[in-house]
């Protein structure tokens, strides 16, 4: 039991690293910041693109949506961070990680997005366009407004996932939270940092993650 | 050496495909086995605490939501690293495939749960009134009634969050486990060419495109036989 607590919740060893830990969340605040505002942009752009009244269009896009959902995003990251340098391209690792993300996130939040606008009934925009709208105003007042509530919860569900992605940044050196815990076990020879990065994912999700689930009962209810 | 040709001797060059494939292919069964794995346990894990939530014993639910919500909140490679690097030091020692059997499955069976729970929760209550007045037990009614009707509606959602936790098996690569990524990235520092990269996404294409593909067919027919 001791060396459990030693190994695992030893306060020495967290307070003393408190300050790496601090400097890896503040990267990791950073990384959400931008990662996920570009994910919701470039998903509402596929959506768009993949609810085109043109076929060509949808054709187009559906494979790309397909394989970013089907490459597990550490493969992408790593592809991006380690292949491309042999291609010409050097990237820093904050790049290569908002280049993988927001191909990733984009075809996932485009899913959601492309869902939700099916959704509203097709009424809605007919109405909208007989009010005098045009196509772009009716998509933008009618149709979107609708859509997003209809998928809020898993709007909200891809943002909790995405934020727990960005800990796969560590693998490419990028110093957000998980990398700082990482470099401060392989120094301590001890979990703990790890443990106290957990407990701070824990302390920003867990809410979110209640917050989900309530969400989630009164779309469902 | 034109654009073309700089392109094709990075990502496609021809010996160094014909020298690392069986690497791959070996990473590529590896995964495939993880995967299986994590998919039988979790999936079981998660039922079985769906059925146990049932039962509304409040300490137990207690413990099986705050369980659920940990591995939720949690990014899996933080466990995954926790395990491996945390327990060894204890005097308990799992291998680098076991934890990242065990950790994958945890997670799916935390979701696995919260999805399975919502569908028993979606059941009609009449459903329940109507097999308990026909002599059913509480368990058999659970089993012959509401289960086969929850787990219907649970077969979309269910779907598309395995696959998601299915292609975590890459995390695998961070403790060693000598998966398709763990593999093409070893392969490509010995190489010096990314071909080895390449190849491991497309291993990953030819695995998980059609598993994507099946999951969307799953959710239209199912929300179709619903409606």
């Amino acid at each position: 039991m001791d060396a459990l607590l030693d190994q695992f919740f030893n306060i020495d060893i967290m307070v003393q690293t408190w300050p790496v830990m601090l400097r890896g969340l503040g990267m990791t605040l950073l990384l959400c910041a931008i990662v996920i505002p570009l994910g919701l942009i470039g998903g509402l752009g596929v959506a768009l693109l993949s609810t085109s009244r043109y076929r060509a269009v949808r054709w187009a896009i559906a494979p790309f949506v397909d394989i970013f959902r089907a490459v597990p995003p550490l493969v992408l990251l790593i592809f991006v961070h380690a292949g491309l340098p042999f291609a010409g391209f050097e990237l820093s690792a904050f790049q290569s990680v908002a280049i993988a993300f927001l191909l990733n996130n984009s075809a996932y939040y485009g899913e959601i997005y492309r869902a939700g606008i099916e959704s509203v009934p097709a009424g809605q925009r007919e109405a909208a366009r007989s009010t005098g709208l045009g196509a772009m105003q009716t998509t933008v007042y009618v149709v979107l407004p609708q859509a997003v509530r209809n998928v809020l919860p898993d709007l909200v569900s891809n943002t909790i996932e995405v934020v727990k992605l960005t800990s796969l940044a560590s693998v490419v050196a990028l110093q957000e939270l998980l990398h700082s815990a990482d470099l401060a076990r392989s120094i301590t020879f001890n979990a703990s940092p790890i443990v106290l990065a957990a407990l701070i994912y824990l302390a920003m999700l867990w809410p979110c993650v209640r917050l989900l689930s309530r969400l989630e009962r009164r779309v469902a209810g | 050496m034109s654009g073309w040709e700089l392109f094709v001797d990075t990502f496609f060059k021809r010996e160094i495909i014909e020298r690392y494939l069986p690497d791959i292919v070996k990473g590529f069964f590896v995964t495939i086995e993880v995967s299986l794995l994590v998919i039988v346990t979790g999936l079981a894990l998660g039922l079985g605490l769906a059925v146990l939530r049932a039962y509304g014993w409040r300490l137990v639910n207690l413990l099986i939501i705050i369980f659920v919500d940990m591995f939720r909140a949690l990014p899996p490679l933080v466990v995954v690293l926790i395990l491996y690097f945390g327990l060894p030091n204890t005097g308990i020692l799992l291998s680098n495939y076991v934890v990242l059997w065990l950790v994958l499955s945890l997670v799916l069976a935390a979701f696995a749960e919260e999805i399975f729970w919502a569908g028993i929760t979606s059941v009609p209550k009449g459903q329940w009134e109507a097999a308990r007045s026909t002599g059913l037990g509480f368990g058999q009614t659970l089993i012959w009634c509401v289960l086969p009707q929850a787990v219907r509606m649970t077969i979309p959602p269910l779907t598309n969050r395995t696959i998601a936790i299915t292609k975590n098996t890459a995390l695998g690569t961070v403790i060693g486990v000598g998966e398709i990524l763990n593999q093409a990235t070893t392969a490509t520092s010995f190489a010096g060419n990314a071909t080895p990269l390449m190849m491991g996404a497309i291993a990953y294409l030819i695995l998980f495109v059609p598993v994507v593909i099946l999951g969307r067919w799953i959710e239209t027919r199912f929300a179709w036989e619903r409606a």
